[in-house]
């Protein structure tokens, strides 16, 4: 077949209406599904993390639903929810949540003991101390938190196809049913991994802004960008935290 | 399409006796499931696990390990899947290629991450006493690394269970293509049926998995193993 290639500029320009729909559809579902599940999971998490039974039954609760494949809560959402976006949204909030949820816990127990004691030793109650000494030690947790839940979210976007709300993802697979059409798979994939380059740069930004302590450690910056903050302060100087686990259950 | 009239249909197609054993039925969708993930999971391991050991072993390649796995999360595998399928495979081998590509990383991170984490008194206990490269990984760090590499294989293998059903998408078998039959016929309870099917059989995976895991750790080093899995 003849004029079947993998990017084609013709194309973009051509549909370069559809294509700013769904990545606008795309951007405010990700945003939204992450916005959503932040505004949840960091407060559950500071209620939880000073209670250990608690925090594990809430992380175990989390590992047994991240097992669920994104496919399948959309298809069993789905009915229930009425096809289109809502399951779709529902889904994203119930993994990004756990992601963020998790994250934070880590950060929150990895809070030096000592800082704890001085701040209650100087009279803060248990409200200011969760604000004033655990939230803070916390933060580059949190954020590397929302970026790996961000990055996951931009992706798991495209399943959403299955139950017709895909954003990009409609793209990829309209292109897939019309005769095979490259160009618009290939260019609805850069634009998803664009779109995660750059929610993922904003964020980290935004964390280095909101963490000007860090900024003189060494490894600071990069130590937020990967799986778990918690171990990798250990492990520092070898600059290879890799967390163990690609999408966050086990390990 | 009310909610309980939905659940009612999906109960019914669970219990019709014809939805399992029908060819093309559930039985058969996960025998396809299964082999489509064995052979994946197979793939990525003949790759990824020799690949991530050496590196580990040599202390090389950490920032490539680390960039594989951070792409790799934003890459959506529908668009793998799709663009392996233009290139003229079928939906079932398109499936068992992304789902190896996307289970490589996983096993790369726990083999380097578990050889790399050996205790280095260890290892130079074992060039102390003369033994070469090859040995010190093989007797020495492949046994210090077992606890961070059969989680590394669980997660692999999980993930490579949950990505198979995308294979539907792309007119593929596997148990994914109980949903997408019913999206595509707008039976919804078969949807929901389907959904709760392959939620089932990851979670069972994983279950299988973890007891496998607890026996292949050797037990001196479950109590820490234990301690990583409880963080």
């Amino acid at each position: 077949m003849p004029g079947n290639p993998w990017f084609s500029l013709e194309w973009v320009r051509a549909n370069a209406d559809v294509l700013a729909t769904r990545s606008w559809q795309h951007l405010l579902l990700t945003l939204e599904a992450v916005a959503i599940a932040a505004a949840v999971a960091v407060p559950l998490a500071l209620l939880v993390g000073r209670r250990r039974r608690a925090a594990g039954a809430v992380v175990g609760t989390a590992s047994v639903l991240y097992t669920v494949p994104s496919l399948a809560l959309f298809a069993v959402l789905a009915p229930l929810l009425g096809i289109g976006r809502t399951p779709v949204l529902v889904g994203l909030v119930v993994y990004a949540l756990l992601v963020i949820l998790r994250q934070t816990l880590a950060g929150l127990q990895s809070v030096d003991p000592a800082a704890l004691d001085a701040a209650r030793g100087l009279g803060y109650g248990p409200a200011q101390v969760t604000l004033r000494v655990q939230l803070p030690a916390a933060l580059p947790a949190v954020v590397s938190g929302l970026r790996l839940a961000t990055v996951t979210t931009v992706a798991l976007v495209t399943v959403g196809v299955v139950v017709g709300y895909g954003g990009l993802g409609q793209l990829m697979f309209e292109g897939f049913r019309n005769n095979f059409h490259r160009a618009e798979i290939t260019t609805a994939t850069l634009a998803c991994l664009l779109m995660a380059l750059v929610l993922d740069t904003l964020l980290w930004a935004a964390g280095r802004a909101a963490t000007p302590w860090l900024r003189g450690r060494a490894d600071g910056g990069r130590r937020a960008g990967h799986g778990q903050p918690a171990r990798a302060s250990v492990r520092a100087g070898t600059g290879t935290d890799l967390g163990a686990d690609g999408r966050g259950e086990a390990a | 399409m009310t909610g309980d009239g939905v659940l009612a249909q999906a109960l019914r197609y669970l219990n019709d006796p014809l939805s399992w054993t029908a060819p093309g039925g559930i039985l058969d969708l996960t025998g396809q499931h299964l082999v489509m993930s064995v052979l994946a999971a197979l793939l990525a391991a003949a790759v990824a696990l020799p690949l991530g050991a050496w590196l580990g072993h040599a202390g090389r390649g950490a920032a490539v390990v680390v960039a594989l796995s951070n792409t790799s999360r934003a890459l959506p595998t529908l668009a793998v899947i799709l663009l392996l399928a233009t290139a003229g495979l079928f939906g079932d081998t398109a499936t068992v290629l992304a789902a190896a590509l996307f289970a490589v990383p996983v096993l790369l991170v726990g083999a380097y991450e578990g050889v790399r984490g050996a205790d280095p008194a260890a290892r130079d206990a074992a060039r102390g006493l003369g033994m070469p490269g090859g040995r010190v990984l093989w007797q020495v760090e492949l046994p210090l690394a077992v606890p961070l590499l059969a989680a590394g294989v669980r997660t692999a293998v999980v993930q490579v269970v949950a990505t198979v059903p995308l294979a539907a998408l792309a007119g593929g078998g596997g148990l994914g293509h109980v949903i997408a039959f019913g999206m595509g016929t707008q039976r919804y309870g078969q949807v929901l049926a389907g959904g709760l099917l392959v939620a089932a059989l990851c979670l069972v995976v994983d279950g299988l998995l973890a007891l496998a895991q607890r026996f292949a750790v050797p037990r001196p080093l479950r109590a820490r193993a234990a301690a990583t899995a409880a963080r």
